[in-house]
């Protein structure tokens, strides 16, 4: 009840505001931009399905695990790498303009970097490093066995 | 301490105050251009824009039982438009809060974007 209560509101909302972007004269109506962005590629598709079943945790990102090419994408892997994650699996969507756009429909949701732990997405980096503040992060990794319960993980956070 | 004045709320940054205001009723909104700290990214090279990275902190009884996941969906399909269109939104860093999750944390430390 609530929850649709709300999304109505949103709805509501976001034609109000494609009122105002026309009226802002920026090129293109808002419908047609939504449109470009908007299908994603059975091969992209394809290729999620396969990438997030075959690895236990996968980050979708800019640049690679070793060479990220973005800070958002650098804060998650960071993050990971501070809970032990050794061996982090990424894919590199600035190599692939259909994974790049289509990761982000497929998800629903409009950023990268994107983290699926056993093809259940986790979230982007807010939510990373919100859970790893919380602790919830570390509970996760385990309860999925990414890391063993025993495993030394030296949690530190310097601004803490 | 000299006072730098800051600059105005740009168009983009005034929507996302309005829309959000609209929308989720806040305690607490607040929104940081963040744009300067990304403009010599690789993606921005193109890009003119001084509205392209916010911080945004909503704190909202409309949050409560809703996960992060779900919480930031919501702004997101908010500004939808906003980030898919180009010269848009490049990324947002929410804090989505309840009034009573907000008391407890006040502050989030920042993730290191460097």
């Amino acid at each position: 009840m609530f929850r649709s209560g709300l999304n109505n509101a949103v709805l509501r909302s976001v034609t109000q505001r494609s009122l105002l972007m026309s009226s802002r004269g920026a090129g293109l109506a808002p419908a047609h931009r939504y449109l470009a962005a908007r299908f994603i590629t059975d091969r992209a598709k394809a290729m999620i399905d396969d990438t997030i079943s075959q690895n236990d945790l996968v980050v979708f990102m800019k640049g690679t695990p070793d060479e990220p090419m973005c800070g958002f994408s650098r804060a998650v892997i960071q993050v990971l790498q501070m809970h032990g994650v050794d061996e982090i699996a990424g894919v590199n969507c600035l190599q692939d303009p259909e994974i790049r756009e289509g990761i982000k429909e497929y998800t629903d949701w409009p950023t990268i970097p994107q983290v699926y732990v056993k093809g259940e997405f986790i979230g982007g980096c807010d939510v990373m490093v919100q859970m790893h503040q919380s602790g919830e992060l570390h509970e996760l990794l385990v309860k999925e066995g990414i890391l063993k319960a025993d495993a030394e993980t030296e949690v530190t956070d310097k601004e803490q | 301490m000299s006072m730098h004045s800051k600059p105005s709320p740009g168009p983009l940054e005034q929507l996302i105050r309005k829309n959000i205001a609209d929308t989720f009723k806040p305690t607490v909104l607040l929104i940081e251009n963040e744009s300067y700290k990304h403009r010599h990214h690789a993606a921005m090279r193109d890009v003119d824009s001084t509205e392209t990275h916010f911080r945004v902190t909503v704190v909202s009884e409309m949050f409560s039982g809703q996960s992060r996941i779900q919480r930031q969906r919501l702004i997101y399909s908010l500004l939808k438009a906003e980030m898919a269109m180009e010269g848009g939104i490049h990324a947002l860093t929410l804090v989505t809060k309840t009034p009573e999750e907000y008391d407890i944390v006040p502050v989030v430390p920042k993730p290191d974007i460097s």
